[in-house]
C-alpha cells in the first residue's frame, strides 16, 4: 500500500485541472453576462456535445459499433428504457464480434 | 420557464438524483476496472488507483493519463493531457448555470464536482422540466463518485486474474449509455439542425486528425451557434 509522492502530487495536479474544467464554463457565466446569442447557444449545449461526442468515437470504432450504437439509440425511443437499451447495444456488439 | 423561482436544496431532490442514477451504475463497471487494471499495470498500489479516481473522477481522463504514465511521473504532460480532456466539461457546468447560481459554500463546490456526462444529461432534463431542486446534483453525483472508486479498486484487486482486452465489447458499455441518455434529450424536429452540424463537425474535425475533446469542443460550439443563429432568424421572421 504505497503512496509515493510524485504520483500524489501527479494527482493533486490531474484533480486541480480537472475541476478547473469542471468549474470554469460556470465560473466565466457568473462573472460575465453572456449576450443573447450566447445564452441561445448555452440552451443547443447538452444534445450538442452528446452528439460530437459520440459520433466520433462510435465512428472511430467502425461499421459494427455504429450498428450497435444505432440499436440502442432505436431501443431507447421505443421503450425509454435506459438499462435495456444500453444492454441491447452491448449485446449486438457482442453477438457480432463475439 | 420557471427561470425566476428560486433554486432549493432538499433531501427529496437528493433522493430524486439516486433513484434517476442506480440502475445506470452498473453500466460503468467495465470501464471502471479497465482503469483499475491498467493503473496496476502501471505500477499504481491499490491505495494510489484508488485515490487517483477518487479526486479526479474522471474515466477517460484517467485512461489517458495512464497511457503518458511513467516513472518519474511526467506530471506536466498528464496535467495537460486531463485538462484538455476534461474540458467539454466546461460547457456544461455552463449549462447548468440557472441551478448552480441558486448555490453557495460548499454545496456549489461540491455539486460543481459532481458534473459527469452522463449527470449532465440527467440534470438537465430534470431542469428542463422545471424542476428546481439542486440537490439532484449530488443524489446523482455520490453513488456515481463511489461506484468508481470501487470499480477502480477491483478492478486493481482482479488485474491478473482478469483480462478485459482493449476492444471487448463490455467496454461498449459507456458509450451505448450516452447515445441511450443522448435519446432523452431530443426535444424535437428544432434539435434536427443543431445535432446535424454538431455531428458533422466532430466528424470533420476527427477526420482531419485531432483527437478528443477537439472533435466534441468543435462540435459543440459549431452545433449550439448553428442553433442560436437559427433561432434569431426565426425570431425576426
Amino acid at each position: 500500500m504505497s503512496l509515493r509522492p510524485d504520483v500524489l502530487l501527479a494527482f493533486f495536479c490531474m484533480a486541480l485541472a480537472t475541476y478547473a474544467a469542471r468549474a470554469g464554463g460556470y465560473a466565466v457565466l457568473r462573472l460575465w453576462r453572456p449576450p443573447r446569442f450566447v445564452e441561445a447557444m448555452l440552451t443547443h449545449m447538452p444534445g450538442c456535445i452528446f452528439v460530437s461526442f459520440i459520433m466520433p468515437s462510435v465512428a472511430a470504432g467502425g461499421p459494427w459499433h455504429v450498428l450497435a450504437a444505432g440499436v440502442a439509440v432505436v431501443m431507447m425511443v421505443f421503450t425509454r428504457m435506459l438499462t435495456a437499451s444500453l444492454l441491447a447495444g452491448v449485446a449486438t456488439l457482442w453477438l457480432i464480434l463475439g | 420557464m420557471t427561470a425566476s423561482s428560486p433554486v432549493t436544496f432538499t433531501w427529496a431532490g437528493f433522493h430524486d438524483g439516486l433513484r434517476l442514477v442506480l440502475p445506470l451504475l452498473p453500466s460503468f463497471a467495465p470501464f471502471g476496472m479497465v482503469v483499475g487494471v491498467l493503473s496496476a499495470g502501471e505500477g499504481l498500489s491499490l491505495l494510489e488507483a484508488g485515490l487517483m479516481s477518487a479526486m479526479v473522477f474522471a474515466g477517460t481522463s484517467q485512461l489517458v493519463a495512464l497511457g503518458a504514465w511513467g516513472s518519474p511521473v511526467p506530471i506536466l504532460a498528464v496535467t495537460l493531457a486531463v485538462f484538455v480532456i476534461n474540458m467539454r466539461m466546461a460547457p456544461m457546468s455552463a449549462a447548468l448555470a440557472p441551478w448552480f447560481n441558486g448555490l453557495q459554500g460548499w454545496r456549489l463546490w461540491a455539486s460543481l464536482f459532481t458534473v459527469t456526462d452522463h449527470s449532465f444529461a440527467l440534470s438537465i432534463n430534470e431542469m428542463r422540466r422545471g424542476k428546481r431542486d439542486a440537490a439532484l446534483l449530488l443524489g446523482l453525483g455520490v453513488p456515481s463518485w463511489l461506484s468508481w472508486v470501487a470499480m477502480v479498486c477491483l478492478g486493481h484487486v482482479l488485474a491478473g486474474v482478469v483480462t478485459l482486452r482493449p476492444g471487448h465489447p463490455l467496454l461498449f458499455a459507456g458509450l451505448a449509455t450516452m447515445c441511450a441518455l443522448l435519446v432523452t434529450l431530443w426535444r424535437g424536429r428544432g434539435d434536427m439542425l443543431p445535432w446535424g452540424v454538431a455531428g458533422a463537425a466532430g466528424l470533420a474535425v476527427q477526420a482531419i486528425g485531432l483527437g478528443q475533446p477537439w472533435p466534441v469542443l468543435a462540435g459543440a460550439l459549431i452545433g449550439s451557434a448553428a442553433g442560436a443563429w437559427r433561432d434569431r432568424a426565426h425570431a425576426r421572421a
